[in-house]
């Protein structure tokens, strides 16, 4: 019987299996941000176990609330700030270097198939985007990998949602994965890890199956996982073209990875994406999803670009397709958090931060600010975001407040016209110029 | 190994996520304690307020993929320093489950059907659960209504338990 891109991870890496289906795995790399790392490092400190299992595979970020914005998160910093200089921790991004960590850590070249990472952030998921397993967990399994480098997980499951036919113009990742999760449910997929297949998988960027992965958590999954290929090689070129004299040669060595032909799927969802249209969600739950036509009309408040889903340069393009030469609405506000400062930077040089200033939005720093409901941005009783983040729950960006989630170039159309809109009226249609 | 036993707190309503369970803005806090007045804070349902229903309750019995959404501990210590260590429910989301387990806390599936049960018998009573670590068993008993049950978790949850959490548990096996 063939194995499924997890199990080959977890036989890979298995160093116990304490009891039925649980293995100890260890980890390649262990992911830290200033909200869940904190009181991991405190409880080492008053143990008495102050250090790391290994400093070079510890990667560390400020990126939920920064720069701070208050004594408490202001102290959250300076804690992880002396960790990383106690413990000699060089991968570690502060103010000025810092953007959000589903963002960085990628460009930053950290990520290899074949990898496990964890880190104390649910959407550590987007990771599988490189055939690497990658999940989310609480502080407690955070500071045992921090000081031991492992961690427990049940053995993986594998739901495969094979994706086949041609993307329309308009529909994004982000559209696909919101649609997959409104299949699937908000549970639809707990304890699975969900690999995405197919022709559609293999013609994605990047940055788009980071999207796609980013969101596997909110159908419960445990990772999401895209099988590596040629362009997982050419993202990655330029942090292994020492490792490896060849594309080719890397490329070999990564399929190794891939599932197998007789892998067993614990369930396979196949969807044709040929008559998918643009979507938004509508409720408090991410697999509430309707099309923007069906929501057409509903007015917001506030547009949302960013967060470790949609603030990558390819998001900043689509949303500026959309509104170059175009302006807010005089009714809503926009705010554009771009991911990380390269994409910051290569939106500058690309003339992209000029169209969203020309229509009215604010650009902040790189940070997950009002994706949470932190900081910048966040939203009063009553009302209404259209955003490009991955949650929708209650209160998430401020109480009271409602969130929609919908793509970049959607959430652009909303802010031009004051309302939930097809994006499409407002992009150049093949055949135009 | 903490205690299990105690009154109800019935949550009639399937994912509970982790920011009703205890929302982002608390997120700054770097001691468990300071969660203690926040714990369901933004959970909106009909009948239910916190101020009111939660003092005196260190169980909760609730439906479908309890505490979905965020990685945050912060929702199992937030039940912790109100001195909620089990929560019962027809199933859980991951690391949710997990976080409860590695404070040495229990999340415990019962069968949908088992849920019903409980939630056609008891809801609105005061029930009192008395839990059985070493028989798997748990008795919920309200006047002169009485229901005892089995139920499962895996040895290495329990182990979790024993142990105090993973991180004594990991510390002297890896
Ligand atoms: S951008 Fe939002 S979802 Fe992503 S890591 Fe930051 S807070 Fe979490």
């Amino acid at each position: 019987m063939g194995k499924t891109i997890a199990q080959k991870i977890f036989d890979s890496h298995r160093v116990d299996n304490p009891s039925g289906d649980i293995n100890v795995i260890k980890l390649d790399a262990v992911f830290c941000h200033e909200i869940t790392t904190p009181i991991a490092i405190n409880d080492l400190k008053s143990r008495g176990k102050y250090r790391v299992f290994d400093k070079d595979k510890i990667k560390a970020v400020i990126d939920h609330v920064t720069p701070s914005k208050d004594s408490k998160t202001a102290e959250q910093a300076k804690i992880m700030r002396e960790w990383a200089r106690d413990l000699d921790i060089k991968d570690f991004f502060d103010v000025g270097q810092n953007g959000v960590c589903h963002a960085l850590f990628p460009e930053k070249g950290y990520v290899r198939p074949g990898y496990t990472i964890i880190m104390g952030d649910s959407h550590t998921c987007t990771h599988g985007a490189f055939g690497a397993f990658a999940a989310g967990v609480g502080t407690t399994d955070l500071e045992v990998g921090i000081l031991k480098g492992v961690c427990a997980f049940k053995s993986p499951e594998t739901l495969k949602v094979e994706l086949t036919g041609t993307r329309a113009k308009g529909v994004y990742a982000k559209d696909i994965i919101l649609h997959v999760i409104s299949r699937l449910g908000v549970n639809g997929a707990t304890d699975h890890v969900i690999e995405f297949d197919g022709s559609v998988i293999s013609d994605l960027s990047m940055e788009e199956r980071m999207t796609l992965c980013n969101m596997a958590i909110e159908a419960g999954g445990t990772c999401g996982i895209c099988p590596p290929d040629k362009t997982t090689v050419d993202y990655l070129w330029p942090f292994i073209s020492n490792e490896f004299s060849t594309k080719e040669e890397a490329l070999k060595d990564y399929v190794r990875w891939a599932s197998d032909d007789d892998a067993a799927f614990s369930k396979i969802l196949k969807i044709d994406i040929s008559e998918l249209e643009p979507v938004s969600t509508f409720g408090f739950k991410p697999d509430q999803v309707k099309t923007v036509k069906e929501m057409e009309k509903t007015p917001v408040d506030q547009i949302y670009i960013g967060s470790c889903t949609n603030g990558r340069i390819e998001d900043l393009r689509a949303a500026a397709e959309v509104l170059k030469g175009r302006k807010l609405n005089p009714s809503v506000r926009g705010i554009l958090a771009p991911a990380t400062p390269q994409v910051y930077r290569n939106a500058v040089k690309e003339g992209l931060i000029d169209i969203f200033m020309d229509a009215g939005f604010c650009v902040t720093n790189p940070t997950c600010g009002a994706c949470l409901g932190m900081s910048n941005g966040v939203l009063a009783d009553g009302e209404v975001c259209a955003s490009t983040t991955n949650r929708n729950f209650n209160g998430r960006m401020g109480k009271g407040g409602m969130v929609h989630l919908m793509s970049p170039a959607s959430a652009a159309a909303a802010g031009i016209a004051g309302y939930i809109t097809d994006p499409r009226s407002f992009l150049v249609q093949d055949g135009e110029n | 190994m903490k205690e299990f036993n105690g009154k109800i707190l019935f949550l009639d309503r399937n994912d509970i996520n982790t920011d009703e369970i205890i929302p982002a803005k608390y997120l700054t806090e770097i001691s468990k304690e300071a969660l203690r007045p926040y714990l369901l804070e933004d959970l909106k349902m009909d009948g239910f307020d916190a101020a009111k229903d939660l003092p005196g309750k260190t169980v909760i019995v609730t439906r479908e993929n309890f505490g979905c959404g965020s990685s945050r501990e912060h929702a199992p210590w937030a039940l912790e320093v109100n001195d909620i260590h089990i929560v019962i429910a027809e199933n859980f989301a991951r690391i949710f489950r997990q976080n409860m387990f590695n404070c040495g806390m229990m999340a415990v599936p019962l069968e949908k059907e088992q849920i019903d049960l409980l939630f056609g018998t008891f809801a609105g009573k005061e029930t009192i659960l008395t839990t059985d670590f070493k028989g798997s068993k748990f008795t919920f008993s309200s006047g002169s209504d009485s229901i005892e049950l089995s139920f499962g978790i895996s040895d290495f949850d329990r182990s979790l338990v024993e142990a105090g959490g993973w991180v004594d548990f990991a510390d002297k096996n890896y």
